[in-house]
């Protein structure tokens, strides 16, 4: 038999656009941004690998910029715009960045790319056609063990080429 | 197997399967899991480096509100460990813990919070010992006893082995050259934290999910700690997020939470800190190394006498194994006819060291390619010639009896010459830039099983469905490197079909047959082959059922494009699916089995089980460097690499080992490093970890990482599937000595030292302009009671892979003399 505490934990309480979605959701207040997508929303495709801000892995867009939800509180989001990886595919398509991941083998263990792929999305939407230099700053807050990033900044770069010729055939 | 000139998926880089579930954030890991009722672990670690347990209080931690539980080592008092001969470990440390980090209480609580926060309400009274900090420190101090066991004091093995008579070898030498290199300790640092859930079944069985890269062999730990039949406990490998050995070992929190979900009948999570990973460690060993090894003027080696001196931690993990792979491989890659190995490990108080990535054999590897590097500057010859002069060729035995198969290090050195442009850089290119150029060799699985017995390594099941689907059990764990992929390839390409058709059942113990486990490079072969087994005797039974309906011999039957024809007769044929449908009618319900088991060793003498492999990759690369003069700072503007792997299964993935590799060795070269430090004496003088976090503890950035150029040499081993040998490991060994001897090149300075950093180069420029020996690195080896050598005289002197001085062994080993084994 257990006693609990007296009082209720969930008193947080916010409304987030999440992948598109308005999203209600009550919480214990000092619960990160990731702890609340991964524990209260189901969100787990957003990983951790430190919880201090280091490696980089729990990166999401908020507002469409990349951030460590690892330091922000959730609280914090109230009727923000927040994309994860479970909202980078639309239409029952992946996006270009994760098809080019996917076959150019930018992706080993998987841990870090779904934050690795929210970052890239970040910045080709802000800037479509980025150098290589360009692609290993952005890129520069996201550790991985696996690749030795190389073959993630080929697929950056295939991921730009494709985006580009669907603009093409799309206008 | 299909004619090569046929191959559809075997040999073309593709998506690997699981890709997508990696990309859309779909891929399970073990924190990912999330169960009704589920309650969550903390562990309470030891904040001492070494000292006795007086007392545990719990009460006050189990009266804090939302606590369900809480376990100490009363709880789980069985010891365990990764070999037979190394059962050392406790889950809960009852009365001694040996570094800070030890776990001695677990809370299981319904929120990760509440767990948390009752930790600090256990009381828990501690009597602190003297710490043992390094192996010096060890060998002087046989009291107080980190274990009571091993060699003697704290001493945890030695061992003492002579090929050949190496004396006479130094005296016929014209040359004989004695370095002494020290090699740091580092860490895997996967991204993912270890997490495990546990659940007791309806059925009072027990499941754990698990970030493991070796479920068969925790399942033997659960089973012993917990008393309970095999049969009962069923283990699941999730995908590991990065393993690099770091995940090889049964931890104390599997145990635990599994113990706590018996106890709780709830399902149990525990997802470790960042620091808690860092104290769970396993990672490189700290060695401190001499090479003494004689050489004719034309850069022929005569004979090489080793001794490794090895800081062990504060466990036997896999040290057994790391102590005997310290001076193993020496021979595999230069040609060395008379070979002298004496190696010790020590324990410490300090998290346990174990395997990682090149398990043992990177530190010494570090010190013979930088020892060649002076070699072949003292006798005026090229690295690479002199490198080319003694390479090893296929089809050897070398003087400690490994048997190698495929040998084609001679072909990668000339690859890296080519690409870098070797002959126009080195010794040529302006002060403060520079060249440098290793080799290596490395294990395609490990020849012998951790614990001894005579059944496969590996197992394969593959059920045939009515509709055409093929589904492949097998034990083999994905931690990233592409278990699963090599997997489905294998079996696509037997069957003509896509890999994408494939459906896989992997890591888990209830559904596939036993694999070992994804450590020393052996998944490709073992699994593979057992894969490439399984697949050919479906087609086997398929093939025979169709060629009946056609009327034609079996042998005319082809399987591609997801049809089964006539050769004879292309325009002759059924669908994959309609053709496992007559094979059912013909044979019954269709389900193959296949199993694979590594070639018999002739390393007969006690310690020839670490070493032995069905094949060795080979690898050579060429660092280039840029060092700056005044402040030391290295930076690498590009690696050439190439790597003899057989056949890349599936190129892309094969090259993404190797680069990964490359990464991981250029982060160990420059900047990784397990580091510890004495608090102050106020503060107890407990020897505490430097850097517990990511942030301390560097590792290399996407703006770090240089341009690879990754070159492959195929010529198919006979013993790989479809020729296969390993990636994974191999290529990271030439990069830590490259980037030193490149750092020779540029300024002139040794760093017999890893990591090699802007302080050390400094240093060493400081000794170089006072006219000093330009080097920076130990100065001494101490000295050890190394027991009598077992001797074995090499092949060419007639030996017959047994000790001169040894019992001889008659017919088959015994179980309690083969308890020192591989990993």
């Amino acid at each position: 038999m257990i006693t609990l505490p007296t009082e209720s934990q969930k008193t947080g309480h916010i409304r987030l656009r999440l992948n598109g979605e308005e999203t209600d959701v009550a919480f214990a207040p000092y619960k990160t941004l990731l702890e609340v997508l991964r524990e209260d929303l189901g969100h787990t495709g957003t990983k951790h690998g430190c919880e201090l801000g280091e490696c980089g892995a729990c990166a999401v867009l908020v507002e469409g910029k990349p951030v460590l939800s690892c330091l922000l509180l959730a609280l914090e989001c109230d009727k923000k715009d927040v994309q994860t990886v479970e909202g980078l595919s639309a239409d029952g398509k992946l996006h270009p960045l994760q098809e080019a991941f996917a076959d150019l083998g930018a992706a080993q263990c998987g841990y870090c790319t779904p934050a690795i792929l929210v970052t890239a999305k970040a910045l080709l939407d802000q800037n479509p056609h980025p150098s290589r230099e360009r692609i290993r700053e952005a890129l520069s807050g996201n550790l991985c063990r696996c690749t030795g990033y190389q073959q993630i900044f080929e697929a950056v770069e295939e991921a730009m080429l494709r985006i580009a010729r669907e603009e093409q055939a799309g206008s | 197997m299909p004619d090569e000139k046929q191959m559809r998926v075997i040999g073309v880089s593709r998506r690997r399967v699981d890709a997508r579930a990696k990309v859309t954030g779909q891929t399970r890991y073990a924190d990912d899991i999330f169960l009704p009722r589920m309650a969550y672990c903390k562990l309470l670690r030891s904040p001492h480096p070494h000292a006795r347990i007086v007392k545990i209080d719990t009460t006050r931690a189990m009266a804090h509100p939302g606590v369900y539980a809480v376990l100490t080592g009363k709880d789980v008092p069985i010891e365990y460990g990764i070999l037979p001969v190394s059962q050392d470990e406790q889950a809960l440390c009852s009365d001694h813990v040996r570094h800070v980090g030890d776990p001695v209480a677990a809370v299981v609580a319904r929120e990760e919070l509440t767990a948390f926060e009752a930790l600090d309400l256990i009381d828990v009274e501690y009597e602190p010992l003297r710490t043992i900090a390094d192996p010096e420190e060890a060998l002087a101090s046989p009291e107080p006893r980190i274990h009571n066991y091993g060699e003697e004091g704290n001493i945890h093995k030695r061992v003492s082995l002579e090929f050949g008579n190496v004396e006479q070898s130094f005296a016929e030498a014209d040359e004989v050259f004695e370095d002494t290199f020290f090699y740091q300790g580092n860490t895997h640092l996967p991204i993912e934290q270890h997490a495990a859930v546990a659940i007791k079944d309806a059925d009072g069985k027990l499941t754990i999910w698990s970030s493991t890269q070796t479920p068969h062999y925790l399942h033997r730990a659960l089973a012993k700690v917990l008393q309970m039949p095999p049969g009962h406990i069923r283990v699941i490998a999730t995908p590991n997020g990065g393993g690099f050995g770091g995940k090889s070992d049964p931890f104390q929190h599997e145990i635990v939470v599994a113990k706590a979900a018996l106890l709780l009948d709830r399902p149990v999570k525990i997802c470790l800190t960042r620091e808690e990973v860092f104290y769970c460690h396993r990672g490189r060993h700290p060695v401190l190394m001499k090479f003494k090894t004689g050489v004719k003027k034309d850069g022929t080696i005569t004979g090489m006498h080793l001794q490794t001196l090895i800081d062990g931690g504060a466990y036997g993990s896999y040290g057994v194994a790391s102590t005997f792979y310290t001076g193993a491989l020496q021979t595999t890659t230069y040609h060395i006819p008379r070979y002298r190995f004496q190696g010790c490990r020590t324990f410490t108080n300090k998290p346990p060291c174990g395997p990682k990535r090149g398990h043992g054999t990177v530190q010494p590897r570090f010190g013979q390619e930088v020892q060649l590097d002076k070699i072949a500057e003292k006798l005026s010859i090229d690295p690479a010639e002199l490198r080319l002069h003694i390479a090893e060729s296929s089809n050897t035995v070398t003087a400690n009896f490994l048997r190698l198969s495929t040998v084609n290090l001679k072909e990668c050195i000339r690859r890296v010459v080519k690409s870098s442009e070797w002959n126009q850089k080195f010794r040529k290119l302006p002060e403060g830039r520079g060249v440098g150029l290793a080799c290596s060799a490395y294990l395609t699985g490990a020849g012998l099983p951790i614990y001894w017995n005579k059944m496969p390594h590996s197992g394969v099941h593959i059920k045939f469905d009515r509709g055409g689907g093929v589904a492949v059990f097998c034990g083999a764990t994905e931690i990233g490197q592409g278990s699963d992929d090599v997997l489905a390839g294998i079996v696509a390409e037997v069957l003509g079909l896509d890999p994408f058709d494939i459906r896989l059942y992997t890591g888990d113990t209830d559904l596939g047959p036993v694999d070992l486990g994804s450590y020393s490079s052996r998944v490709t072969i073992m699994a593979g082959n057992a894969a490439l087994q399984a697949a050919e005797r479906g087609k086997a039974m398929i093939a025979e059922a169709v060629a009946e309906k056609f009327g034609v011999a079996a042998e005319r039957i082809c399987f591609a494009n997801k049809h089964v024809f006539d050769a004879g007769m292309p325009e002759k044929s059924v669908t994959f699916a309609d053709a496992v449908c007559l094979a059912e009618a013909r044979f019954g319900t269709i389900g193959t089995m296949g199993s694979y088991t590594p070639p018999k060793s002739p390393a007969l003498y006690k310690g020839g089980g670490v070493g032995p492999s069905p094949t060795y990759s080979y690898t050579a690369a060429v660092v280039e460097v840029v060092v700056s003069p005044t402040t030391g700072w290295i930076t690498v503007p590009k690696i050439w690499i190439a790597h003899d792997i057989g056949r890349a299964l599936n190129p892309a993935l094969a090259r993404g080992q190797v680069e990964g590799s490359v990464y991981m060795g250029l982060g160990e070269a420059l900047m990784e490093e397990q580091e510890f430090r004495r608090l102050p004496k106020k503060l107890s003088q407990a020897l505490v970890h430097k850097f517990p976090s990511m942030l301390e503890y560097k590792s290399p950035t996407s703006l770090d990482m240089p341009e690879v150029v990754t070159e492959f040499i195929e010529e198919p081993d006979p013993r790989g599937p479809f020729g296969a040998k390993e990636a994974g490991q191999g290529p990271l060994l030439p990069i830590m000595p490259a980037v030193a001897n490149a750092v020779y090149d540029a300024v002139g300075v040794r760093i017999d030292e890893v990591p090699i950093t802007p302080e050390k180069i400094v240093k060493a420029l400081a000794e170089k302009k006072a006219g000093r020996e330009p080097r920076f690195g130990p100065s001494h080896f101490p000295h050890v009671d190394w027991p009598e050598a077992l001797r074995v005289p090499p092949p060419w002197e007639g030996g017959d892979g047994q000790a001169v001085n040894d019992v001889p062994r008659s017919g088959e080993r015994s179980a309690e003399k083969e308890k020192v084994l591989s990993s």
